[in-house]
């Protein structure tokens, strides 16, 4: 891939040049500031831009909080998984405050924060990360999997880009029913390469359905890379192949993804058919709790990588400009540390699910010989052995 | 009532439901204009139009997930998948996603859709158009899975899969499609899930089979009938929910038990029957069970009516099981 140096285009229009992903073209490991003047973010945020600005800076940092914390639980054993999304956090806020009611995601791994600024509530987020009993999915799924009809963020599985095509049929659906909404689907740089990548594309594409399709390219699928994910120069070109049109943009900027996604929502809503979108971020954790980068990244690709963290780089931004002093970030940050270990305490101790729920949901009468199972379960596991 | 034959039953059905509710919505491949390869879906784009009946790109996986995302939103599609042999490019849509919204989103998602699929051989299809692979999908926790033998069940087995909150996989047995004929009631007939239907009454051995195997387990018994054989035809009709009881009582009645499908024999649907049966009617059996089914192999071409349970082999299993004691 094209190994362009990383910098935020001073205005981001629509397919804003991007930087691309070879972190090691980087000049170094210095956190490389939002390159906007107050003048410039007073134009692409309108007037009240210094409230959406905070309102980014909440939403990344409540992000952060989250991955700390929670990555922290994990080392102590208290959850078993746990998947951060540090380095994702300008795309994942940028595309929430693009959005409007009543739009849909389908997430990919790492929309959690999403599904939490369109009003997943963050305790009941964290009754699902411990799987405990007041988890809307009791606890049948891994952490990091919540499901949020509320916020129209749907369930997902751990399968790749499965729900590429889910925002398709969605989009379809929305159309026919005559709703305003569009269908935005999230996928990383590895799903690409899955089969409901070409089956959403292509079905949305022939339909010309309102769908967004955005790929959160971090550079890496666990331990691939993006040059052995495609022979293609970005993955936004797949999009021209499908009939559409595909951009780039600094995935690591909040402004750009923000402005980025906002014009391509707005065309889309207008019947223009789908768009892509390639927020190009960088992973700054292992893949997962699970995971150990050590055997397949490059030395020191890490620390060049973090010149690229978004919270960095928008506090670098304010810093330079002289908004939210550091007082008032602190205390935002002292803020929602406290919420999310409040959330912590309330969710750690409520107790696992009933045993009961094993048998729910699978389908809506349980059938033979479920029932039987059921039944039978005091038999089977109750009292003591021998 | 109305005299018709299988796939009009289930043209009839796709009808009904599209005009009953306008959330019904067909997908597949050339079912629009086309009516379908063997036009289960014919005449419908003409009278519900392109946007409620949908002739998609040729991709399985894009069928189902499609589907899925319409359900999500609250719609009721009905897909289709022009064989079952081309069903493996969406079993992933089906086994990690539709089969297990409900369960993983804890009931806020059901996946109300209705898979539609021609199966089974002797239609001289080969390998690839002719196979009967039921119990991969009977066997994954999340999904129905329906099959129906006569006109008036594909109509009302199809109506309820409609209105079904769960995913249904309904299996259409394509050999039989214009051979199989009877009355069907005209209004909205439903037939419940997890009820077998009792093809004949006897009192020597019970024969279970489902789809197009249930005629010609039928003819069976009929010969064996004039050599003093009284045999119980029971057609499953749904494999998930089964409907334990029917199968139970019916061997705890005559102590004995043949099993027929097309599938090959190793880990088929029958190997489940055989099994609950030795369970629940073990000390009701007086001789062993018997299982006739494909052979186990791919599905072959030119040998496809020795490969194939006939009217002579399962004929020829009853005598034995009902000899043997």
């Amino acid at each position: 891939m094209s190994g362009v140096p990383p910098s935020s285009p001073a205005r981001p229009p629509a397919g804003s040049a991007a930087p691309a992903n070879a972190v090691e073209a980087a000049a170094g490991t210095a956190v490389v500031p939002l390159p906007y003047s107050s003048k410039q973010l007073q134009e692409l945020l309108g007037s009240s831009w210094e409230a959406r600005l905070k309102e980014m800076y909440r939403g990344m940092l409540l992000g952060r909080v989250l991955d700390t914390r929670m990555l922290g639980l994990q080392r102590q054993g208290r959850v078993a998984f746990y998947g951060p999304a540090t380095g994702q956090e300008a795309t994942s806020v940028g595309a929430a405050l693009a959005m409007a009611e009543g739009d849909w995601v389908l997430p990919g791994l790492r929309e959690q924060l999403i599904a939490l600024m369109r009003g997943l509530d963050l305790t009941l987020y964290l009754h699902h990360l411990f799987g405990n009993d007041l988890d809307t999915a009791r606890g049948r799924q891994m952490p990091c999997h919540p499901s949020a009809k509320e916020a129209r963020y749907v369930s997902m599985s751990s399968n790749i880009g499965t729900q590429i095509i889910h925002a398709v049929g969605l989009a379809y659906a929305l159309r026919y029913k005559r709703e305003t909404g569009v269908s935005w689907a999230f996928f990383g740089d590895g799903a690409t390469s899955s089969n409901d990548f070409h089956s959403g594309m292509n079905f949305a594409g022939v339909w010309k359905l309102p769908v967004l399709f955005v790929c959160t390219n971090n550079q890496w699928a666990i331990s691939i890379p993006n040059e052995k994910q495609t022979a293609s120069a970005t993955f936004a070109e797949k999009a021209q192949a499908y009939g559409f049109e595909g951009s780039r943009v600094d995935g690591t900027d909040v402004v750009a993804v923000y402005h980025a996604l906002r014009e391509a929502r707005e065309a889309l809503a207008s019947g223009k058919g789908p768009r892509m979108v390639e927020c190009v971020l960088y992973r700054l954790t292992p893949h997962s709790s699970s995971d150990d980068p050590s055997r397949y990244q490059p030395k020191g690709w890490m620390d060049r990588a973090k010149a690229h963290d978004p919270l960095g780089r928008f506090e670098a931004m304010l810093d330079k400009l002289g908004l939210l002093p550091a007082a008032e970030r602190e205390a935002i940050r002292a803020e929602l540390d406290a919420k999310v270990r409040a959330a912590i305490q309330e969710a750690e101790v409520m107790p696992p699910p009933r045993f009961e729920s094993l048998f729910e949901d699978t389908l809506r009468t349980p059938a033979w010989p479920l029932t039987e199972e059921r039944d039978s379960f005091d038999k089977e596991q109750g009292g003591n052995f021998p | 009532m109305t005299e018709l034959t299988l796939i009009q039953g289930v043209n009839q059905a796709l009808h009904q439901a599209m005009k009953k509710d306008p959330d019904v919505l067909c997908l597949g491949e050339d079912i629009g204009v086309n009516g379908g390869v063997f036009r289960a879906t014919d005449g419908l784009q003409k009278e519900f139009g392109e946007q409620r009946v949908l002739d998609t790109p040729l991709n399985e996986s894009g069928i189902v997930g499609m589907a899925v995302g319409m359900a999500l939103y609250g719609l009721k599609p009905v897909a289709e998948i022009q064989f079952l042999d081309f069903i493996y490019p969406a079993f992933d849509q089906i086994v990690s996603e539709l089969a297990k919204l409900r369960y993983r989103s804890g009931g806020q998602f059901p996946a109300h859709v209705v898979i539609r699929t021609p199966y089974g051989g002797g239609i001289r299809g080969g390998l690839y158009h002719s196979q009967s692979t039921e119990q991969l999908f009977a066997s994954t926790p999340g999904l129905k899975v329906v099959i129906p033998s006569t006109p008036a069940d594909a109509k009302g087995l199809l109506l309820t899969a409609i209105f079904d909150e769960d995913p249904v996989l309904f299996m259409e047995p394509k050999r039989i499609y214009r051979t199989a004929t009877g009355e069907v009631p005209d209004g909205d007939h439903r037939v419940p899930f997890g009820k077998a239907r009792i093809v004949r009454e006897g009192t020597d051995v019970s024969v279970f089979a489902y789809g197009a195997m249930v005629p010609t387990a039928f003819q069976a018994c009929q010969v064996l009938e004039k050599t003093g054989i009284h045999a119980e035809l029971i057609d499953l009709r749904t494999l998930v929910p089964l409907d334990i009881d029917a199968v139970v009582r019916s061997v705890e009645k005559t102590g004995r038990a043949v099993i027929v499908h097309e599938a090959p024999k190793f880990c088929g649907f029958g190997a489940e029957l055989a099994a609950i049966l030795a369970e629940k009617a073990l000390y009701s059996l007086k001789a062993p069970i018997a299982r006739v089914t494909g052979y186990d192999t791919p599905f072959p071409y030119t040998l496809e009516n020795l490969y194939l349970p006939s009217v002579d082999r399962i004929g020829r299993a009853i005598q034995r099981t009902v000899t043997a004691g």
